[in-house]
């Protein structure tokens, strides 16, 4: 079946429909990671986006019931070069194909996904249509053009979790897959806010030791202290962090209370919180390649990444430092409070797709909390 | 941490000559370094025997050893110049090896040299397999079950252990020779004692056999502050058991998801660390079980590798360069990514296409030998291709081979009549037989398999292959079925698009559609299905490029981005085998360097990763794509060039000149009309006749009866060839018409497009090679070369010595006045070579070749004069005048080339030299007089020059007369002599004293008994007839296999003899060519 991708600056891309039949709209970006499409379908970050991958085989290992990071699919679409119906892996259950099929996620697949990967890193990314149904370019240019921007949305109170639950998986291997820990052996006591949380950094926490009790985005402050956690996490989430306001409120009633850690969305809110800035980037970065300094240590770290706003590092005077900085193209990769037990990252630690590098901060955040607990 | 300022002087060793298992990957390795070394200020020094590099041109570094790579010589350069640093870990093997010596004879302690990029212990940890196992269960990470044994009895005892089948690795071997898979006892106990053999320190590994097992490779890399990152994953499509070498291999990693890469990655980080390699690249090869994903550990080279050179080329990341500045102190995160220019060289690459590399083997060379692929390593050189998706990537490495094939030819159906069918139970016993086995053809067999009916399910049973990789083939025959027997008319863009993007070639669309690879491309672009050219930029398009490193597919985007300069292509010379190696690609290296200087832009077209041309950094512009008329006139559309060179890529670009002529490409330099009037017998007869030169009898035959007249004419012996063909393919000396029978049924078959060349054989002549540049007014003569081997050994196999060192002043000049008197009618631009034989005073011309020959970087080395480069110039318009090159060089120093061969690798195969090329690689030894310089020669070549102990003797009746002089010279040195009986009467009636031996089938004690007692310390045996050269076949393997000096022609010994006598007299000291040459 014929599919057509449609951006919103007129750009035509023709190919072939694979998953989910119909017509789906979101901004279109790229990720450049050459494993781990499954972690990407998965992940809660992705809401109300239109995900290309630059690596061109894409099915290969089919889907398998483990890697997945969230309780379903957030993205709207899924672009691809070549889709390999045919998988190869051990722990295959299905086709990647059936599974986008099972959870109404169109694809399309045949179009040089490169030319728009060019395409997005030049024009920067913008918002797209695929439709199977419509094959007419204007109209689908037009509808492209009527998907509201990123800017500005809440997106995350569409993807957290209805109400707190206990989370006490661990991290998997290759011969127990995922341990269930006996929360008796969990120290530090945690309370993750969910903005579109990935299971793998609750499994990361587990496996440093903390018992983590997840919360929704909207949870009071007041509720998750009264709970006397050891510390708070800031979880990843979609889209832009300015419009979460109350959500920023919150998070500066931790300030001075309890060590802190953000990633991605959460580190987002964390430095508007703390009475920074964040800025939209043109591209955004989003693969498993990217090199990362840690100002603390200096050592370089190979880092997943995923996200298209940064924060502003001036706009935080005084109050806080750089704690990491992205080595391309040197934008604030992690921020570090001057004096208080508080950091967070752009970046994504607990991996999942991508390099294992950075898991170290979660052992620090449990420092941390070791410390703050004297 | 920046730079280093305590280091100021150091020492790259490089990997000598070009053998099976360390091939020219080593030259683009140890350049880069050189480069980068000497871009950072460092004084270079550098050690390498091997003349064809482009490490060992003069400006590569501040002093050139053009030396033997052993840890004597090391040891004299480094006393003689005092390096603060040795750089082992860019020579491969042979300088990894070879720099432990020196540092365990305490040179580098006594002389304060540091060893860079891996110390002692760290190469120690990863090259010993005890440490290694130790390191490995130290971090928890898997090993198969193994023991070591160093004989019989330990042997015997591991194997119970291991149980079978079981691998067996010799320590400290190239490309794992003298290793194997043992199914059975009887099997185990001859490998295992061959291995023992074969390992300088008598060990073996015997490990559980993981055949089967999916097998992965990483390339890592480390900086001093301990940044680790990876370079690039690349994923085996042979399975386990066949060496990575000899494995089709494909980049990135295809069927693991991100779980189980991670796995690897973390294994790679920790074993790096682990084993300790300060900075620089390593490669780490992994198995996993296919069924549950277990993980072993297979090897890790603690050095950049052949693999290293793969993952550069596949992801645009130069491992080499970048190894070298971490040796020197630099971080990863100091050095700038070349390719995006504004990001760091810590990352690791993100690729956006398929990568697939498929070695290249030479069977045909060597009928005697076990084609079987085995974790011994066969495969002579490889091609790698680029496509956007594995089935483009994939047809376009088989069609960039240079064997002939387009894509999937069928070895049991007719392609072009036949639609699936059912196999006789003989073709269906072959087919299992050959998906069972692993085999250099086993890939055409899968498709014949696939058309057979079988499913993928049933030959992944058989073969272990991954059914993601057949299930791409199995798509790929699918296509061939529905795309078989469209009329032209019924061929759409559409359909045609999707065929290109499966990767279908022209000629093999052809081939389905009964119409010419040229039909194909004309109503190809009548329907508008040209290929775009797209970038290879480490980042998957994330940064802007600014390389122009491409490679084609069908797709919407064109990035080539052509400049409207004036521009040359130049044509690579495709995978390395035999006869077509590493010389071509110095020689387009030239060509670029040469071109570039005079203002020209340059793009280079080629398929072979491990070449210096196919670095990014040496041409302006690099198409990685295989060299066939489809791919390069589609380039050649693009780019719209000034001019096209053909000349220096040898056979391959020179075999598509008259076709690229034909469709309009502007070939300059020498015409290909030219070109076919030297190859064309009848044509290049008239031209000598019209010249008043000779050559030695000859006729042409279409047939065996044609051929027999033609001898009977000529008289026997006569030399038999095919015509166009490179490295003596097919070529034999025939003695009388029943070989002359046989050889016409096999030789046909070789080459049935072209007749057969018959020529008299001249026997005991001596023979001559001229390199020349001619530019249509002026000639120079490059160099003339004496082969110490007579005329009948090819002349690649040959060793020469340039001067001459027997012929005299007036035979030189008539040589040089026939040279030139032919490149002058050839109108040669550029290149010419030129052999000649000399018997009884009589020059007779044997071949003129108007190109690049294998000789010109040994003459350029020699003398100092870069051919190549000039002979660009040429072409690229400016005469030898305007070049300042008016007279020849005459050089006051003695340069001799000496061949290195593969026997060793292919148990069975006889050592004896002749016609059919059979060297992989050569040598060059330099010094002030012949039989030093002959010394230096054997050494670098691998040859021990024994100095004292018991020769033994047998040659055949001609060459008794020659061999008195010989022997008397070893036995006044005192040597103890040894003869077979006919010899050893011979030699006592002239009153040498010789021990007589038993023959094999003179009962025991025989030769082979003393030799395998260790009794002999060199042999020197020539045979003729076949009987005799089967008697003793025996006497030559086990010489070989014993590692002990032997000889198969008098003229070899005799210089081999002049050689050890000056070693004795003087001892051999090292000096740069910078001060030859000066």
């Amino acid at each position: 079946m014929k599919a057509i991708l449609a951006l919103a600056d007129g750009r035509i891309f023709e190919g072939k429909s694979f998953g989910a039949a119909g017509e789906a709209s979101g901004e279109v970006v790229f990720n450049t990671a050459m494993t781990g499409y499954q972690e990407v379908l998965t992940d809660p970050s992705y809401k109300g986006q239109m995900v290309t991958m630059t690596y061109t085989q894409i099915g290969n290992t089919g889907i398998n019931p483990e890697d997945i990071e969230s309780r379903g699919l957030f993205l709207s679409g899924f672009i691809v070069k070549e889709y390999q119906d045919c998988y190869s892996n051990w722990r295959a259950t299905m086709s990647l194909d059936s599974y986008l099929k099972e959870n109404g996620v169109v694809g399309i697949q045949g179009i040089d996904t490169r030319a728009l990967t060019r395409h997005l890193r030049d024009k920067g990314a913008q918002n797209g249509v695929i439709s199977t149904n419509d094959l007419d370019h204007a109209s689908l240019v037009a509808k492209a053009r009527a998907v509201p921007s990123m800017a500005g949305l809440d997106l995350a109170s569409g993807v957290t979790c209805d109400k707190p639950y206990h989370w006490t998986q661990g991290v998997w291997d290759l011969e127990g897959g995922y341990p269930q820990v006996d929360p008796a052996t969990l120290k530090y006591k945690v309370v993750a806010y969910d903005f579109g949380i990935k299971y793998n950094i609750l499994r990361c926490l587990v496996s440093a030791g903390c018992d983590v009790t997840v919360v929704p985005a909207n949870f009071p402050a007041e509720e998750a202290l009264a709970m006397n956690p050891d510390g708070i996490f800031l979880s990843n989430g979609p889209g832009d962090p300015e419009p979460l306001v109350g959500v920023q409120e919150e998070i500066r009633k931790f300030v001075g209370k309890k060590p802190v850690f953000g990633i991605c969305l959460g580190h987002q809110l964390l430095g508007l919180a703390l009475g920074g800035k964040t800025v939209k980037l043109p591209f955004g970065n989003h693969g498993s390649n990217l090199p990362v300094k840690d100002m603390v240590s200096g050592q370089v770290e190979i880092t997943s990444q995923n996200h298209g706003f940064a924060v502003d590092l001036d706009s935080l005077g005084t109050v806080a430092c750089l704690g990491h900085e992205n080595l391309n193209d040197q934008t604030v990769e992690g921020i570090r409070h001057c004096d208080l037990p508080i950091f967070s990252v752009q970046h994504h630690p607990e991996a999942s797709p991508g390099p294992h590098d950075s898991q170290y901060l979660f052992g620090r955040f449990v420092d941390m909390m070791k410390q703050h607990r004297k | 941490m920046p730079k280093r300022t305590d280091l100021k002087k150091i020492l790259i060793i490089g990997a000598g000559p070009i053998v099976i298992g360390q091939a020219c990957e080593f030259d683009y390795s140890g350049t880069q370094a050189c480069k980068a070394l000497k871009e950072e200020g460092f004084e270079v020094v550098l050690l390498n025997s091997n003349p064809a590099t482009i490490m060992t041109d003069p400006d590569f570094a501040d002093r050139t050893y053009v030396e033997p790579v052993t840890p004597e010589m090391l040891a004299k350069i480094i006393e003689k110049e005092r390096p603060d640093a040795v750089l082992p870990t860019l020579g491969g093997q042979t300088a990894l090896n070879t720099a432990v010596a020196v540092a365990e004879m305490g040179v580098l302690e006594k002389f304060g040299v540091e060893l860079i990029g891996a110390k002692l212990p760290a190469i120690k940890k990863a090259e010993d397999r005890t440490l290694f196992k130790a390191a490995m269960e130290k971090i928890g990470l898997g090993i198969p079950r193994s023991g070591f044994a160093h004989n019989y009895q330990e042997a015997m005892e591991v194997v119970r252990h291991v149980g079978f089948p079981a691998i067996i690795r010799p320590s400290f071997t190239l490309g794992g020779t003298g290793g194997g898979i043992a199914y059975n006892m009887e099997e185990y106990e001859k490998m295992v004692m061959a291995g023992i053999e074969a390992s300088p320190t008598d060990e073996v590994l015997v490990e559980e056999s993981v055949i089967g097992w999916k097998e992965y490779e990483l390339e890592v890399m480390r900086d001093t502050a301990d940044n680790v990152v990876i370079i690039c994953s690349i994923e085996n499509f042979d399975p386990m058991g066949v060496h990575t070498g000899d494995s089709i291999t494909v980049a990135p990693a295809q069927t693991l998801t991100d779980k189980e890469y991670q796995i690897l990655r973390d294994a790679s980080l920790a074993i790096i660390r682990e084993i300790g390699v300060d900075t620089g690249g390593s490669n780490i090869q992994f198995g996993i079980n296919p069924r549950d994903g277990r993980l072993v550990v297979i090897e890790m080279n603690p050095r950049v590798s052949r693999s290293s050179a793969l993952a550069s080329k596949a992801t645009g990341f130069p491992i080499a360069k970048i190894a070298a500045k971490l040796a020197v102190g630099y971080r990863l995160d100091e050095i700038i990514n070349d390719i995006t220019r504004e990001t760091p060289a810590c990352f690791e690459p993100t690729i956006d296409y398929v990568v697939t590399k498929i070695p290249r083997f030479t069977f045909e060379k060597f009928p005697a030998a076990d084609a079987t692929l085995t974790t011994q390593m066969k495969s002579v050189g490889e091609v790698m291709a680029i496509g956007r998706t594995f089935k483009e990537s994939f047809q376009k490495a088989l069609r960039s081979l240079e064997i002939g094939s387009a894509g999937f030819e069928s070895r049991l159906f007719d392609l072009t009549s036949e639609t699936r069918r059912a196999l006789t139970a003989k073709e269906q016993q072959l087919l299992f037989e050959k998906l069972r086995t692993p085999n250099c053809d086993r890939v055409w067999f899968l498709g014949d398999a696939l058309r057979s009916g079988m499913s993928v399910d049933e030959i992944f049973k058989v073969t272990n292959i991954d059914p993601w990789f057949l299930h791409n083939i199995r798509q790929i025959i699918e296509k061939e079925e529905s795309l078989k027997g469209l009329a032209p008319a019924g061929i759409t863009a559409d359909i045609l698009r999707e065929a290109k993007q499966y990767g279908f070639s022209d000629k093999f669309l052809g081939k389905l559609w009964g119409m010419t690879d040229e039909a194909v491309r004309q109503l190809r672009l009548s329907l508008g299905v040209t290929p775009v050219f797209k970038r290879v930029d480490t980042c998957a398009a994330e940064f802007v490029a600014y390389t122009p490193y491409l490679y084609s597919t069908y797709e919407e985007e064109c990035e080539a981005d052509v400049s409207d300069r004036k521009k040359v292509i130049i044509l690579g010379g495709g995978p390395n085998r035999i006869g077509q190696g590493i010389e071509f690609d110095y020689c387009c290296v030239h060509g670029v360097f040469a071109l570039a200087a005079d203002g020209y832009e340059t793009i280079m077209v080629n398929c072979n990763p491990e070449t210096v041309s196919t670095d990014y950094d040496t041409s302006d512009r690099l198409y990685f794509e295989p060299l066939t008329y489809e791919d390069v006139l589609s380039i050649v559309d693009v780019e719209k060039p000034t001019g096209v060179i053909v000349q220096f890529g040898g056979q391959t670009p020179l075999k598509l000149a008259v076709a690229l002529e034909k469709a309009g490409v502007p070939i300059i330099g020498t015409s290909p009309d030219s070109i076919d009037r030297a190859e064309d017998r009848e044509r290049f007869q008239e031209m000598l006749h019209k010249l008043g030169l000779k050559q030695p009898e000859n006729g042409t035959a279409r047939s065996f009866e044609e051929a027999e007249a033609v001898a009977d004419r000529i008289g026997y012996p006569v030399v038999v060839r095919p015509s166009y063909v490179l490295g003596g393919r097919a070529m034999e000396i025939v003695y009388d018409v029943d070989n002359l029978r046989r050889y016409m049924h096999t030789a046909v078959q070789a080459s049935p497009e072209h007749p057969i060349l018959i020529d008299k054989f001249l026997d005991e002549a001596i023979e001559i090679d001229v390199d020349a540049l001619c530019d249509g007014t002026d000639v120079i003569i490059g160099g003339i070369m004496e082969h110490i081997e007579e005329a009948g050994i090819h002349s690649g196999d040959s060793a020469c010595s340039l001067p001459p060192y027997s012929i005299s002043a007036e035979v030189e000049a008539e040589i040089r006045r026939q040279t030139v008197l032919m490149a002058l009618e050839l109108n040669v631009k550029g290149l010419m070579n030129v052999q000649y034989a000399l018997k009884d005073g009589v020059i007779y011309i044997l071949e003129v070749n108007p190109r690049a020959s294998r000789t010109s970087p040994f003459v350029s080395k020699a003398t100092g004069r870069p051919l190549a480069k000039i002979a660009a110039s040429i072409m690229g318009g400016r005469s030898l005048q305007e070049q300042g090159i008016t007279s020849d060089i005459k050089v006051k120093h003695v340069a001799v080339k000496e061949s290195v061969f593969p026997f060793v690798k292919f148990p069975g195969v006889d050592t004896l030299l002749g016609p059919e090329m059979k060297s992989t690689g050569e040598v060059m030894g330099i010094d002030e007089n012949f039989a030093k310089a002959f010394a230096k020669a054997q050494i670098g070549a691998g040859t021990r020059l024994p100095m004292e102990g018991k020769v033994f003797i047998s040659v055949k009746d001609a060459d008794k007369k020659h061999l008195t002089a010989i022997a008397r010279n070893l036995h006044n040195t005192g040597f103890q002599l040894v003869a077979t009986r006919g010899t050893a009467s011979y030699l006592r009636e002239k009153g040498v004293e010789v021990q007589t031996v038993n023959k094999v089938l003179e009962g025991r004690p025989h030769i082979v008994d003393s030799i395998k007692n260790g009794e002999i310390v060199m042999v020197i045996n020539t045979t003729h007839g076949a009987q005799a050269v089967a008697d003793s076949f025996s006497i030559r393997r086990e010489t070989l296999i014993h590692g002990i000096t032997y000889f198969t022609t008098v003229a070899a010994a005799r210089a081999a003899v002049d050689a050890i006598l000056a070693k004795r007299r003087e001892g051999l000291d090292v000096k740069p060519l910078q001060d030859y040459l000066a």
